[in-house]
């Protein structure tokens, strides 16, 4: 366990007082490392409590840079931040949030050639990505190096999270036992094309948070083998069971996909990570 | 028969889920089915029989962050 400075005993004092954390817990968040995959809508409130929760190394990817049109839901950039690369503009904000945590900036686009090797420094996967061709590679990558992976995705007012750990859970079901293939370009409009609602970041963002430090510590019952969905307007979570499909081409009994896929990409509105 | 689907009833004919998607003329690249509050095995949709009083609904795809 590490020895905590008095400040830290005092920053993390309401972690250390919860019995299921503990100085043993939070000494456990300080010493992980978590790899965020976009720093966009989702990414945005992922990194905030993360940071604020004293992890203490969180990679960023992300190709893009900050639009006037992202301060609507990506609350860790502001508007000083336009044009400025996402990755920095959220390792700012993080560092002035918490001097603790030691932010890796990835700032171009995750891809095949790279892929496996980042994540294998990491101890958990965090996808709040803006294109399927990325999420199926993350899905992919996580199952082939054995990592935890906390996937959330939105769209107008709809959200959807779902932890993934065929490693761990024998049971448990990876991102293509849901979705085995990508949708076949445009049949998905992203979020520029369609809208979504700014506030719909923070509730999956949350969530993707909250697990994020429970599978950390190992506490409390896993997302793996359920899939959350979130309805704002009907206001509505539903925790739908998901199955390992023994027909999965990645994680089934009789896989296809023996490597990693690169996918195209849909069109140039998603080009970035979120 | 009658199932209960996206939350509304419904008389529906097929008697699978591969049949029910074929019949509601869906995309099936971009859903999941959720039945029963589970969702239901793609690989699994030839085989997934249809009761009547089902509770059955489409999830959509969704890739935004």
């Amino acid at each position: 366990m590490i020895d905590f400075t008095e400040e830290q005993i005092e920053r993390y004092s309401r972690h250390i007082i919860l019995p299921e954390v503990g100085a043993e817990g939070q000494s456990k968040l300080l010493e992980s490392k978590v790899f965020m995959i976009g720093a966009g809508g989702l990414g945005s409130p992922v990194a905030y409590y993360l940071a604020a929760a004293g992890v203490g190394t969180i990679g960023i990817a992300d190709a893009d840079v900050v639009d006037m049109s992202n301060l609507q839901r990506q609350i860790i950039h502001n508007q000083d931040r336009v044009g400025m690369p996402k990755v920095e503009s959220a390792r700012e904000t993080i560092q002035a949030l918490n001097p603790d945590v030691q932010v890796n900036t990835y700032n171009y686009r995750i891809d095949a050639d790279n892929v496996r090797e980042i994540i294998r420094d990491y101890d958990l996967i965090i996808d709040g990505c803006d294109n399927f061709p990325t999420r199926f590679l993350v899905n992919d990558a996580c199952f082939f190096e054995h990592k935890t992976l906390i996937s959330g995705a939105m769209f107008r007012f709809e959200g959807q999270v779902a932890t993934f750990k065929p490693h761990a859970d024998k049971e448990g079901p990876c991102y293509r036992c849901l979705y085995p293939e990508p949708p076949p370009n445009g049949l998905v409009p992203s979020c520029s094309e369609a809208g979504i609602l700014g506030a719909l970041a923070g509730a999956v963002g949350t969530i993707q948070a909250v697990e994020a430090v429970k599978e950390l510590l190992g506490i409390g019952d896993s997302l793996s083998g359920r899939l959350m969905i979130f309805d704002a307007l009907r206001m509505e979570w539903k925790k739908l069971k998901l199955r390992q499909d023994p027909g999965c081409p990645l994680c089934g009994t009789k896989p296809t996909i023996t490597d990693l896929v690169t996918y195209e990409q849909a069109c140039e509105l998603q080009l970035g990570h979120s | 028969m009658q199932i209960q689907l996206n939350g509304e009833s419904r008389e529906i004919e097929a008697p699978t889920l591969a049949l029910l998607v074929a019949e509601l003329g869906l995309e099936t690249r971009t859903i999941a089915i959720e039945y029963n509050l589970e969702v239901a095995p793609k690989s699994g949709w030839g085989q997934c029989q249809i009761h009547t009083g089902d509770r059955i609904e489409v999830v959509q795809m969704i890739g935004g962050g």
